[in-house]
């Protein structure tokens, strides 16, 4: 470490990186490679890879109008919830970002956002069942009120109940990036606004929102990323009654299609990072975050 | 530097670990087995001859497959019994016969379907069982040596037990006809499905499959969504209503999936599934919390909504004009490959506890089948066989394996007894030759 010769600086750089290459070959690139090359296999029925070079897995893929009713159906589910946990965590990142005077109290109630967060996913999502159902809470409440006859159906096992359960699961990846956001913002500005008479409205739309336009990028790339490679929240929400990209291929796993589920994977990974990339050629992320 | 130091003496806490834990499993062990093999070293016996009691204290045995065949109470029990360590793991079907197929040495007591020891087989990752080692093996019932039970042949529409339990050689990749001195798999534990119903709001006895589609349970019916048998429910339920006639509803062509795929769209459609269920669990909750009235369903989960104190009927859909009939399955135990010496030999001896009995009269009681019915009997008092097996009305009142009563004296198991139900088997659980394409299908279903 007290050589000093020039190369010195190169060498450092590599040892510096080598924790995260240590980590991400074996663990993220190895993988990849594997799903990939398996991807361009033939499948012999019984879970065994036929080493022949094939087209045919996203050939099938690609030319399948189930792929295209399955992208749809996730995309859908993917922009709600992007859309409603961005409306609510917009909001209540704001609310403790501008309205708690007080640091402390904020960054207690900023924990308590979190509290949920504290039982598990799945946990989390079954609860709404016995509030939704045919015999559940609400309907039975409004039954009772006499506000309905019959019981609301939509209500579970629906796209509705799929996109309440991510709405809930999801929306503290968009409230944690989209507060830090906030937190960075120096209230001189909004003072300075005000005094120019600016209405609150505006305030909102053309300093705040614009300054937290990296806390948005960030939380939506959780959001939409966690949407899209997710099923198990479509299939139970869903009552199984629609499917996902991912629930598909997992199917697919199941009968033993190694090399189609590959393909299937291998295609939702460049979907998903376009989408990414879309997000970030918007936002230079990097260079709001180092600000 | 630290390198040196490093290099010794992970082997040496390694070598602490391995005494520590001998020493506590010593305790736990049964006091005989215990103190025999500690005092003399060697010599001690358990019971079973083949194995010494100071070589079986270290091994451990991972039985792995679904929740309904692999069952903690009854490894615990084993352990007991046997004096070594059985560890039960879960897994839902797909990510079981995945880890059999990918981590095959992850596993040493694979539980499979008919259809996944085919698939294991052809990949090499079990061993054969020898059949003179097993010592029930002459009072294992003839559905699965002859295929057959009181001259009713079995039927093979989908992968029966007895088609897929024998391979001539321990090594052999291909499957053989007909007993020979290898199996697959050991049989424990096979029942018959049907679907399940709300007889109050029903309002009638059903007893065919084609009321599962009938429009006036529209929106209170669902279907299990596990596409493999998911769809041979379906086939049952068309071919009920006179619209379609398989050749093998367990192996179907192309263009009887689609057949059977688009009625299914055709039905989702129209609003007639309030859902699908991929869980033991999911259907119980459908059942129980009034989303659905009619649904394919698994005998102890009917047997669980009532427990619930909600009415709830396994429908007994007999066999008639070449129609109906029940789904049948059965899980049993393969040995996996890398199992050789004392592992090996214990696994045998746990193979031999499972058609002992105690495990038979444990899966009895939530209305479970074992392959030697005539070691079972002597786990069940009279009242049990008689409900459970004879199909007679409870003498007494009737617990669950557990012990929370289940029946009231005088009911009756739907479906009647054990022989009229295994007789009105009409396909077993599979895996299609186009399952490739009912899987793209099956999720043309879901997504429609």
């Amino acid at each position: 470490m007290t050589s000093s010769s020039p190369s010195r600086g190169k060498w450092s750089g590599w040892l510096l990186v080598s924790p995260l290459v240590l980590v991400l070959v074996p663990f993220f690139v190895l993988p990849i490679v594997i799903v990939l090359v398996a991807s361009f296999l033939e499948s012999d029925g019984f879970g065994g890879l036929i080493r022949t070079f094939t087209l045919a897995n996203y050939g099938g893929l690609l030319s399948s109008k189930l792929t295209l009713a399955l992208y749809l159906e996730t995309v859908k589910f993917a922009a709600l919830t992007w859309f409603f946990s961005l409306i609510i965590g917009f909001f209540v990142a704001y609310f403790l970002a501008f309205h708690v005077r007080n640091q402390l109290l904020a960054i207690g109630l900023f924990l308590l956002c979190t509290v949920p967060f504290w039982t598990s996913n799945i946990i989390r999502m079954i609860s709404w069942i016995p509030l939704l159902g045919k015999e559940g809470l609400i309907n039975t409440a409004l039954i009772k009120t006499g506000l309905i006859g019959q019981p609301l159906e939509f209500l579970l096992f629906s796209g509705f109940a799929v996109v309440v359960a991510y709405v809930h699961q999801l929306t503290i990846f968009m409230i944690v990036p989209i507060f830090n956001s906030m937190a960075r913002i120096d209230r001189r500005l909004l003072e300075a606004a005000v005094d120019a008479g600016t209405s609150r409205f505006d305030v909102l739309r053309l300093v705040v929102v614009p300054l937290t336009k990296s806390g948005i990028a960030l939380g939506s790339i959780f959001v939409i990323s966690i949407v899209m490679g997710d099923f198990f929240v479509v299939k139970v929400m869903s009552g199984g009654g629609t499917a996902s990209v991912v629930g598909a291929f997992y199917e697919d796993i199941g009968v033993l299609q190694y090399p189609a589920a590959a393909a299937s994977a291998v295609l939702l990974t460049l979907v998903l990072s376009a989408l990414v990339l879309l997000i970030l050629r918007s936002v230079d992320i990097r260079r709001e975050i180092a600000q | 530097m630290s390198k040196d130091t490093a290099g010794p003496s992970a082997p040496a806490r390694s070598d602490v670990a391995a005494t520590g834990e001998g020493l506590n499993r010593r305790t736990f062990l049964k006091a005989g087995a215990a103190t025999a093999g500690a005092a003399a070293g060697a010599g001690a016996i358990t019971g079973f001859p083949t194995i010494w009691a100071q070589e079986i204290k270290d091994i451990e045995l991972r039985h792995v497959g679904v929740s309904y065949s692999v069952v903690k109470a009854i490894g615990d029990q084993a352990s007991k019994d046997l004096g070594f360590k059985v560890t039960m793991q879960n897994l839902d079907t797909s990510a079981a016969i995945n880890r059999f197929v990918t981590q095959p040495n992850s596993v040493d007591i694979a539980d499979v379907e008919g259809w996944q020891s085919k698939v294991a087989t052809r990949r090499g990752v079990i061993q054969g069982i020898e059949v003179k080692k097993i010592k029930e093996f002459d009072n294992i019932l003839p559905i699965f040596t002859k295929g057959e039970i009181n001259g009713h042949k079995i039927p093979r529409q989908g992968i029966s037990p007895y088609e897929a339990m024998y391979i001539a050689k321990s090594d052999a990749t291909e499957l053989n006809d007909g007993v020979s001195d290898w199996m697959t798999f050991l049989p424990q534990v096979y029942n018959a499905d049907s679907i399940g119903y709300r007889p109050d709001l029903v309002g009638h006895e059903v007893t065919e499959w084609k009321e599962l589609i009938d429009p006036k349970f529209k929106g209170k019916a669902a279907i299990l969504d596990v596409p493999a048998i998911g769809i041979m429910d379906a086939a049952l339920c068309f071919e009920s209503a006179g619209l379609i006639k398989y050749g093998n509803k367990g192996n179907m062509t192309k263009a009887e999936i689609d057949f059977t795929i688009d009625k299914l769209i055709e039905l989702k459609k129209s609003g007639h599934f309030r859902a699908t269920w991929t869980t033991f669990d999911q259907s119980v909750q459908l059942m129980a919390a009034g989303e659905v009235i009619i649904q394919s369903m698994w005998s102890p989960a009917v047997a669980a909504v009532r427990v619930k104190g909600i009415p709830c009927v396994y429908a007994p859909v007999n066999i008639k004009d070449g129609k109906e009939g029940y789904r049948g399955w059965c899980n049993g135990m393969a040995l996996m490959k890398h199992l050789s010496g004392k592992k090996l030999e214990a696994a045998y001896e746990y193979l031999n506890w499972y058609l002992s009995g105690w495990q038979g009269g444990f899966v009895a009681r939530y209305g479970y089948y074992s392959p030697v019915p005539s070691t079972a009997k002597t786990f069940l008092t009279p009242a049990e066989w008689d409900f459970w097996y004879e199909g007679k009305p409870a003498p007494a009142v009737i617990n669950d394996p557990y012990g929370v009563p289940m029946e009231q004296p005088g009911a009756k198991r739907d479906g009647g007894s054990f022989l009229e139900r295994v007789t009105n088997i009409s396909c077993w659980n599979t895996l299609m030759d186009e399952s490739a394409y009912m899987n793209k299908r099956w999720n043309d279903f879901k997504v429609a």
